[in-house]
């Protein structure tokens, strides 16, 4: 469902490839990725969506022995190019990974660390209301707001993840990557960050991997489907899930391969 | 025989037991297999069985024997000599008994010995002699008699496998408990020796004391012949060098840590770290002879140099030594606590934009503290309890001054000089040596709790 209002593409793939020491993980992705749209990244394990994933906010530079060639441009700028500097870049490029992540400081630490190392916030009271705004963009505020100085660590596995995830927005990213982000989580967890997905497309651009057929069919406009390394088909989520025409897809959604 | 024989004939009745119980139910089974009856345990928990049987008491008995027929005998050759001379006095006749063992063994020629003195050493002789015939036949018989128990238990459905299992976890708690049982008697000498020593020196002169000045006078008249007991100076003078030590050892063992785990690339960390962990390899003398010979020497002229006046013997050539000394502590063990931080949370500050060294300082080590903090208090300790390279570059002269280029001494090092050459076991100046043993010991197990504690308070911080 490509309707009217969001169509304009936030990020290009040209040509990735992505190699771990010799062996090679993507072999050339080309692929747009639209603004204010969800677009999920399904496939078998290892097939390559993490690691492309991680191309949009470099996170494989910190990777040993692993090479990215190719062109990924956010915004028709070359993140790959010399100019860019990776701090910058990740603080365009928002992140929540696949187990929830918090540091092991208090919650308002927690949502406070980017605001803080960017220096987005000189004062006290910039920052708490930034806090403020984050937690309650990640649905978590009511939970939270009476012990903001408790541990993040102490809270339970969904409320963790949408602390990771209040603590992504907080430095106002036009781009949040998810990792499978919950995979970790119950079901009733789930169908909250789920919701909050939902309504984080308004601002945000997301690309999230997914390994659930129902999520991405629920929270994507686009999907599109790896198989070891290479990027069968994309297209609107519900051509995918209804007519696939690549084969492979097809055994993969019913769920043949995987 | 021989202790050593009879150890060697029980090891071999133990493997006979073994080999014998195995063949019996193997005959056994296969007897009653025709019948119907599956075997409980295997062969091999079976042949234990017996073998434990076999060894485990007589064992018990031969240690035990070994270890209380010396006083028996004793107490009996002390009996003897009495009713053989009666009107000896104590002193006198402890001096016999000893010259009477002396010449058992062979130590004190036959021109020196009485009449009375080869009457109690063949006494002496018959006795050990019996002593040992009689430990033999209990601890074979023992042994032959259980093996026959054992024997005799042995059907297919005997729980062998339980019993055997059940036998080795007394045999781990036994050996568990002569550690823990060593240390109360270690502390329990000490806190009865400190007593002792608290009978002649006051408490709190003790512990708040500012002169330490250990002699007693050989004679009533001689000069500074009372001796003063005060600890505050060596407490001073083990502070001081540990803190220098510490203000070396913490910050370069945990940069060097640091740059292991989390710039070295795995080629360079696998010759590093073993390389940086030699260093707790050399022995503390020779740290001692360094500090003493090289590094004190240099202090004082560079010293000299720039118009400071540095004593050969200096607190602060001590503590750079010991510093040294200690980093690989730190650094090794605080290198693995902070492997332990999981990638996750660093993935987390990247992804956020953070640098390299901004994760570093704000996420990983705090993540890692609580394990960087036990790893220093442990150097502490570490530190605390070090003598040799304090006695050769520090000096042994009790001086209370904040002033590191100064001469100064430390607990340990008094507690050596305290007791080397001939002391008598009643005087204040030996017994100081327990109650400094018992200062330190406290301190160095207060540092280890709290190490535990902090461990604890703060472990789950991630998961």
């Amino acid at each position: 469902m490509v309707n009217s209002e969001a169509s304009e593409v936030k990020i290009k793939a040209r040509e990735v490839t992505v190699h771990y020491g010799e062996a090679r993980a993507l072999h050339g992705i080309d692929l747009d990725l639209n603004a204010n749209e969800v677009t999920a990244l399904i496939g078998p394990s290892g097939c390559g969506k993490s690691t492309f994933l991680r191309c949009i906010n470099r996170m494989n530079d910190v990777i040993e022995g692993c090479r990215v060639g190719g062109a990924v441009s956010i915004d028709d700028q070359n993140i790959y190019s010399d100019e860019i500097d990776v701090v910058e870049l990740r603080a365009r490029v928002g992140m929540v990974f696949q187990k929830p992540n918090p540091f092991p400081k208090s919650i308002y630490d927690n949502v406070a660390y980017g605001p803080r190392i960017h220096g987005m916030a000189p004062s006290r009271a910039q920052l708490d209301a930034v806090v403020e705004a984050s937690l309650k963009r990640a649905g978590l505020w009511e939970e939270v707001k009476d012990r903001l100085d408790a541990p993040g660590t102490g809270l339970s596995g969904g409320q963790q993840q949408r602390l990771c995830i209040a603590r992504a927005i907080a430095v106002n990213p036009a781009i949040v990557l998810m990792d499978e982000p919950c995979s970790a989580l119950d079901p009733i967890a789930t169908a909250v960050i789920e919701e909050l997905i939902e309504e984080l497309r308004r601002d945000y651009t997301i690309v999230i991997v997914t390994h659930s057929m129902q999520q991405a069919a629920r929270i994507s406009q686009r999907t599109a489907y790896f198989h070891l390394g290479n990027l069968v088909e994309h297209g609107p989520t519900q051509a995918i899930f209804t007519k696939p025409e690549n084969q492979q897809t097809e055994a993969y959604i019913s769920g043949k391969i995987g | 025989m021989s202790l050593s024989f009879l150890f060697f004939c029980l090891l071999g009745l133990g493997i006979f037991s073994f080999l014998f119980g195995r063949r019996r139910i193997r005959a056994l089974s296969a007897a009653s297999a025709t019948q119907g009856i599956k075997q409980h345990s295997r062969d091999i928990y079976h042949g234990s069985f017996v073998a434990v049987c076999a060894v485990l008491v007589p064992l018990v008995a031969l240690l035990a024997w070994t270890g209380v027929s010396p006083l028996i005998i004793d107490a009996m050759l002390e009996d003897f000599l009495r009713s053989q001379s009666p009107d000896l006095s104590v002193g006198e006749l402890g001096v016999l008994m000893a010259k009477v063992k002396a010449y058992y063994v062979g130590s004190l020629p036959n021109s020196f010995a009485n009449d009375l003195m080869r009457d109690g050493s063949d006494y002496f002789a018959a006795m050990v002699d019996n002593s040992a015939m009689a430990r033999a036949t209990i601890v074979i018989l023992l042994s032959v008699s259980g093996a026959a128990y054992g024997l005799r238990l042995l059907a297919p459905r005997f729980t062998a496998r339980p019993m055997v299992e059940q036998i080795f976890e007394y045999v781990m708690i036994a050996a568990s408990a002569i550690a823990i049982l060593t240390t109360i008697g270690i502390v329990l000498s000490l806190i009865f020796e400190t007593i002792r020593f608290f009978d002649k020196v006051p408490f709190l002169e003790f512990l708040f004391g500012l002169s330490w000045s250990p002699q007693i006078a050989i004679r009533e008249d001689q000069v500074g012949g009372s001796g003063t007991f005060g600890a505050i100076p060596l407490f001073a003078g083990t502070l001081m060098i540990t803190f220098i030590a510490m203000l070396v050892a913490v910050p370069v063992g945990l940069m060097s840590a640091v740059y292991l785990s989390e710039y070295a690339n795995p080629r360079l960390r696998g010759i590093a770290k073993p390389a940086i962990e030699i260093l707790a390899g050399i022995p503390t003398v020779v740290y001692g002879f360094f500090a003493a010979l090289m590094v004190a020497p240099f202090l004082r002229d560079s010293g000299a140099e720039i118009g400071l006046t540095l004593s050969s013997e200096s607190a602060l050539a001590a503590g750079l030594v010991m510093g040294i000394m200690i980093i690989p502590f730190i650094s090794s063990l605080s290198d693995d606590v902070i492997n332990a931080v999981p990638q996750t949370l660093r993935d987390g500050a990247a992804a956020l934009g953070a640098t390299q060294s901004e994760t570093i300082r704000q996420v990983v080590l705090p993540a890692a503290l609580p394990g960087i903090v036990s790893a220093i208090l442990l150097a502490i300790s570490r530190a605390i309890g070090e003598t040799m390279i304090v006695v050769m570059a520090a000096g042994v002269a009790a001086n209370l001054t904040a002033n590191p280029f100064e001469s100064v001494t430390t607990v340990t090092v008094q507690i050596v000089m305290l007791l080397v050459g001939d002391q008598e076991f009643d005087s204040a100046k030996t017994l100081a040596a327990f109650a400094l043993g018992l200062v330190l010991f406290f301190i160095t197990l207060m540092l280890n709790v709290l190490a535990l504690y902090v461990v604890n308070r703060f472990r789950e911080q991630y998961d």
